[in-house]
């Protein structure tokens, strides 16, 4: 037999004298990582198969468990990490492409936490949000340039299709099929409590969320599943995904193990199949191309839907935008680099792409410049961690942010980036019928609910202590951000001024 | 209802056609507007001339039939319902068409079928009768694609190059005794069998049905049948890291 090259990463640590043998970690474990031992009665563990999702940390009732990083390693090289080393072990072995989940976990700059926050001194006052009315809604949609009036001098309603947020963060498209039923059900429910929306990414809606159809962006992708007219009609928004943050320039594909029950049927695809999304809309080549498809959706729904084109964040993405905010499209996306994903090779995760804070500034700045801001919204999302994100963003230039990451962490997620497993003990980023029922969307859609209120009243708070009352204030305000330890480049692309300065 | 297109804008005449209270609609004079019929249920239209890009997108069940060729595009995500052209048609016909059924007369243009799929008891339907471009049924999961080479000489091949890359479901049919050039290594080439020639048959029926034509001296011929050799075509390309 071939000898094992590979030694876990983390361990899992059983205090025996804690243990009381009650087997509910073998129980919560999908990968199987711990078993009894009869002969021996006690309970052992192989950790090569923990993911470290801490279920059986987290269910102990004797808190017996835990999972540290290992001690054991490699000589020790800066060039030559452990990971570098396993990797093309892994490799060697299968000669399969690596396959990773969730966002970029490299220690790439965080823009986010180099950027600072205004606040008002004497000269101007604050405002307390407990007390004062604060504005945190917006609205999405092509702006009209100018006022019209009819031959009575009346204000004509030249607005274009609109969708209404409440809150400045919807939920970013995670399909059906990647992630469960029960946490599409609470996202539905949430961003239906919160006045937003959620994505349904390119996995079809399932017949039971119709009814949240009114806060629903229903996705339209290159392998057009689940998309027919009910379902164009069903959301208050479409979106056409040309990219992902996370994997840049590739596509998607749902394993056909994966594909089976109500995910096909709601995909529409032929069950056991792979369900495959290739790289690009085949029909798409140009901004002209984009214009079509964007046109033929309009035409289908009679332009009452607002067109949100979603890009990742890559090299040339103002150029890019720019085109995309003459197509035709009401709100463009941007998903910057280190955005979540529930499968992609771990190569173009970790090394395609931009991070949004630059791409939402670059771009912002490129339909100012070129005077077609108005045409478009920008939504971005690819890691927005916190309230404080949401506020930087803004100030960038967004009109709203889209979270996943977040939602899920939210709704238990420990990221421990497995999801392309389709084992998470979780609930969340599995079909396993036994692990799906072990996220209550009762209790889900209200952790989603209580973190954007939170978000929202923090969002307030930053607001008001910059002596702004509403949320159109702050959008596109970068003399209420400074930077801090940037260099001079850094800081002209994000348009900020230094601290100090 | 009869409409006469010339210049007319598409927003005007899809908006016609969408609040139109006949179900019967003759558009003359078409010449490229886009998008007609955009996910049209329960009318009839009639195109005389040349529709634009995308003709029946989203299509739900109307049924469209073109006096001329069709261009780009034509019924991209189509779920149900009838498109016949009288001519030729253009690039990604029958883009991710889940059902219904498309039948051109003349020839189509590349990445015709590309990504079929097929649904429960829909099961799409793509007909050309004389030759189709490079890239046919690309990434085809589902349906069926027949293409008859009809009035075309011994020597050329009926599709172009790379037929059925990606493909992991559904078939495609073709009328020639003649492999087609750099197949994909997961396409694999058979005879029909009885029961595919019952297919072939019925299709072959309705082509002539709506075009004219012998469909016995069609019949006759030699066909070929492409199916997937695997549905699952990524399954050992990764490694979990």
């Amino acid at each position: 037999m071939a000898i094992n090259y590979d030694f876990p990463d983390y361990e899992i640590v059983r205090n025996p004298d804690k243990c009381v043998k009650c087997r509910v970690c073998e129980r919560q474990c999908a990968n199987e990582a711990h078993y009894y031992d009869e002969d021996l009665d006690m309970m052992m563990c192989d950790s090569t198969k923990c993911v470290t999702c801490h279920r059986c940390v987290s269910l102990c009732p004797t808190r017996a468990i835990k999972i540290v990083k290992t001690d054991h390693t490699f000589r020790e090289n800066a060039n030559w990490t452990s990971q570098a080393i396993k990797e093309i072990y892994r490799q060697a072995e299968s000669g399969g492409v690596l396959l990773s989940s969730m966002g970029n976990p490299n220690p790439l700059p965080i823009y986010w936490d180099k950027i600072l926050i205004n606040a008002s001194q004497v000269t101007n006052p604050p405002i307390d949000p407990l007390r004062e009315p604060m504005e945190t809604k917006v609205f999405l949609g092509a702006k009209p340039g100018r006022i019209e009036r009819d031959e009575n001098g009346e204000i004509k309603n030249n607005l274009s299709a609109q969708v209404k947020l409440e809150v400045p963060i919807m939920f970013s498209a995670m399909s059906f099929g990647s992630i469960s039923k029960n946490a599409h059900e609470s996202l539905a429910r949430a961003a239906t409590e919160l006045g937003t929306l959620y994505n349904t990414g390119e996995g079809g809606l399932h017949k039971d969320f119709y009814q949240y159809g009114p806060n629903t962006i229903v996705q339209v992708a290159s392998g057009r599943f689940g998309v027919h007219k009910d379902y164009l009609e069903a959301g208050a928004a479409i979106e056409i995904k040309m990219g992902q943050g996370a994997k840049p320039g590739i596509g998607g594909h749902l394993p056909g193990a994966k594909n089976v029950g109500d995910v096909s049927m709601t995909r529409m695809t032929p069950e056991g199949s792979d369900a495959i999304s290739p790289a690009p809309h085949h029909d798409i080549y140009s901004i002209e191309d984009l214009r079509q498809l964007i046109y033929s959706l309009k035409e289908a729904t009679n332009y009452k839907k607002p067109v949100i084109v979603k890009i990742a964040a890559v090299h040339n993405v103002a150029a890019i935008a720019s085109g995309i905010a003459r197509s035709g499209a009401d709100i463009i996306a941007i998903d910057g680099f280190r955005g979540g994903t529930g499968a992609a090779p771990t190569r173009i995760r970790d090394n395609v792409g931009i991070p949004i804070e630059l791409a939402l500034a670059a771009v912002d700045q490129r339909l100012r410049d070129e005077g077609i801001r108005g045409n478009v919204s920008i939504v971005c999302g690819g890691s927005i961690r916190n309230a404080a994100d949401v506020v930087k963003a803004i100030a960038l230039g967004a009109d709203a942010v889209y979270i996943a990451s977040a939602a899920v962490i939210a709704l238990g997620c420990h990221q421990c980036r497995s999801c392309h497993m389709a084992k998470c003990n979780w609930g969340i980023a599995t079909q396993r019928p036994d692990l799906v029922k072990r996220l209550n969307p009762n209790v889900g859609y209200k952790r989603l609910v209580n973190l954007v209120n939170a978000w929202n009243h923090e969002i307030k708070e930053i607001m008001g202590g910059m002596g702004i009352n509403s949320i159109e204030s702050l959008k596109g305000n970068r003399l209420m951000l400074r930077g801090v330890g940037l260099t001079e480049k850094e800081l002209e692309i994000l348009g900020i001024k230094h601290a100090g300065e | 209802m009869k409409i006469t297109a010339n210049l007319m804008h598409f927003q005007e005449l899809n908006s016609q056609v969408r609040n139109a209270h006949d179900n019967v609609i003759i558009i003359d004079n078409c010449i490229g507007q886009r998008y007609i019929g955009s996910g049209l249920s329960g009318k009839k239209i009639t195109i005389n001339g040349t529709p634009g890009n995308a003709l029946g997108a989203y299509l739900d069940g109307a049924g469209i039939e073109v006096f001329g060729n069709a261009q780009d595009a034509t019924g991209d995500t189509m779920n149900e319902g009838e498109i016949i052209i009288h001519g030729s048609s253009g690039d990604a016909t029958g883009y991710a068409m889940r059902g219904g059924k498309i039948l051109v007369k003349g020839d189509a243009g590349y990445r015709a079928g590309i990504h079929m799929k097929a649904y429960e008891d829909k099961i799409p339907k793509l007909v050309i009768g004389g030759c189709a471009g490079s890239f046919l049924g690309e990434y085809q999961a589902g349906g069926v694609i027949l293409v008859l080479g009809i009035g075309k000489d011994d020597e050329t091949p009926i599709v172009g190059n790379f037929c059925g890359t990606g493909m992991h479901g559904g078939k495609i049919y073709l009328r020639t005794d003649k492999v087609p050039d750099r197949l994909p290594a997961q396409v694999a080439v058979s005879d029909p069998t009885d029961e595919d020639m019952e297919e072939i048959a019925a299709l072959v029926e309705e082509y002539c049905g709506s075009f004219g034509g012998d469909s016995k001296k069609i019949l006759k011929d030699k066909f070929l049948k492409l199916l997937p050799n695997t549905k699952n075509p990524y399954k050992r390309l990764y490694k979990n890291n």
